[in-house]
């Protein structure tokens, strides 16, 4: 049997009388109240840390270093995801290409798939695990620890000093991350067709690059700059917001690749609908 | 006792320089009331003991001081200016002259002791050489006998030792008033000893104003000047350690048994 709570609506209020909630009714709207309470928090953060990236002074050696951090500390990751990617493409498309009699067109196909998609996007949940858990986990531990009030006292903006250079930094190194597991892609598919084939990697590449143009190029060089703003934004605000007690930094590291990883294909879903209506 | 508290003049009040004066402070979250009309005077120069069991609302008093936190009413007022109304570049200006010492010691755990001492130096007190930044170090080190830690991680020290290089970058800043959250708190007694010492040390070397949280006896007993007992996130006693001991209620006795 359902059980039913009295609620006073503002609407009965004049009226002087009551309704009657389901508790499924009543649980629905806390978890709404809650959605919208956390997207507004989001969107708060968001907005300081846009205004405190443009107020002086920038910590310029703070972002240095989280550049050096976030982007060749991630190059080992990104090369060896990158190059069994483009071998993997290349290994599963020969057989059905070989099957329309198009096998010479793998290079041109392969190029397209990772530099126009697969490359951005599978770069960036790996980067989403590594850098977005990295910082929920680094900024969550300096929370729970009074880091972060510390520096507050001795006259530090936290918010420059580890948000802001965090977030530039990964909004910066995530397209260059990006660049480099696409060209480790492509040097992971010309071994792929070297397995069965023998083609010459000058040539190889002069095939991959004949079918992609300056079009392909620019919106996937351009979402990734989204990309990285979504994982530097996500990991320093899980982080930042950590609750108290050691448990709440694994929730900040978990829940930062969670949703940065889902936002990360929310945006790649805008910007290819952008970019099939612009081109 | 409950009504003499209330009807008692702020805990302070008396002569001296009055470099934080609280009034009628109040705070809760949710429905918990931590801070119910709290006010007292910190004197210049004084050391001044807050004690209460956990739980009583005194890390919040202390991080409303500082701005942490913020009040649901009341006023703070330290060194002339009223904190709540600060806009915030007049905040962190205030707060160079306000040094905080962390229950945890909050040492950055990414830099070397040195870095976390350089940390707030170079930023606080711009325009230092070299030269005078490595002295500065060396001097805070020394105050608090650890300059062989200076180029170890805070991982390497033990609670002890991160508790006195915590103490060791606030007091670089020459601070006018030191806020001790529970100073002493998991520490053995030799250790909490040298605390206590230390901040004895400090006062007479720097002549800071101390406003200490704690519910360490010992350590109450080795700095007090007042002390100031909190119950439920209020006033509930206060005077000179002699004076608390004397009053004659088993809670605050409680805290009198060895």
């Amino acid at each position: 049997m359902k059980e039913f709570r009295p609620i006073t609506k503002a609407r009965d209020i004049a009226a002087g009388g009551s309704v009657l909630l389901s508790e499924k009714t009543i649980a629905g709207a806390e978890n709404a109240k809650t959605f919208f309470s956390r997207t507004g928090n989001m969107t708060i953060f968001t907005l300081q840390t846009f205004r405190q990236t443009f107020s002086l002074p920038f910590e310029f050696r703070e972002f240095l270093k989280q550049c050096f951090e976030l982007g060749n500390r991630s190059l080992p990751l990104v090369a060896i995801t990158g190059a069994i990617m483009g071998l993997v493409l290349t290994i599963q498309s020969r057989p059905i290409l070989n099957d329309f009699g198009a096998e010479s067109m793998l290079p041109q196909m392969v190029a397209v798939s990772l530099i126009r998609e697969i490359g951005p996007v599978i770069t960036a949940l790996i980067c989403a695990g590594k850098i977005g858990s990295g910082i929920g986990a680094e900024l969550g531990s300096m929370k729970v620890t009074e880091q972060i009030d510390a520096m507050e006292v001795s006259a530090t903006n936290p918010m420059k000093y580890l948000v802001v250079t965090r977030v530039i930094a990964a909004t910066l190194m995530l397209p260059v991350l990006i660049l480099f597991a696409d060209a480790m892609g492509l040097l992971g598919s010309w071994v792929g067709v070297n397995i069965k084939t023998d083609l010459n990697i000058v040539l190889y590449f002069s095939r991959a690059f004949s079918a992609v143009e300056f079009i392909d190029f620019l919106p996937a060089f351009i979402k990734s700059f989204f990309f990285g703003a979504v994982i530097g934004l996500v990991g320093c605000y899980k982080g930042y917001n950590a609750g108290r007690g050691t448990e709440s930094v694994g929730i900040a590291a978990n829940s930062a690749v969670v949703l940065s990883s889902l936002l990360i294909i929310v945006v790649d879903l805008i910007v290819v609908q952008i970019t099939d209506i612009l081109i | 006792m409950k009504e003499e508290a209330d009807n008692r003049e702020p805990a302070g009040t008396g002569q001296g320089e009055k470099v934080i004066q609280i009034r009628d402070l109040k705070k809760s979250f949710g429905a918990q009331h931590v801070l119910k009309n709290v006010s007292l005077d910190l004197i210049k120069g004084e050391n001044l003991i807050v004690l209460g069991k956990s739980g009583s609302g005194k890390s919040v008093l202390i991080k409303c001081i500082v701005q942490l936190m913020k009040a649901d009413s009341g006023s703070i007022n330290v060194l002339g200016q009223e904190v709540e109304e600060l806009k915030p570049k007049e905040l962190a200006e205030l707060r160079k002259k306000v040094g905080f010492l962390f229950q945890s010691g909050a040492l950055y755990d990414s830099m070397t002791v040195k870095e976390n001492l350089e940390f707030p130096l170079r930023r606080i007190k711009k325009g230092l050489s070299e030269k005078e930044v490595r002295e500065k170090i060396m001097e805070a080190l020394q105050n608090v006998g650890l300059e062989s830690a200076l180029n170890k991680m805070p991982s390497q020290l033990s609670g002890g030792m991160r508790k006195r290089i915590a103490l060791a970058r606030t007091v670089i800043l020459d601070p006018a008033i030191m806020l001790y959250d529970e100073p002493t708190t998991g520490l053995d007694p030799i250790t909490s000893q040298e605390i206590s010492a230390l901040i004895n040390d400090i006062r007479n070397k720097y002549h800071t104003s101390s406003l200490v949280i704690t519910h360490d006896m010992p350590c109450a007993r080795a700095v007090a000047d007042r002390v100031m007992i909190l119950k439920e996130g209020e006033i509930y006693a206060e005077g000179t350690l002699q004076e608390v001991q004397k009053i004659n209620d088993p809670w605050i006795q409680s805290f009198f048994k060895d």
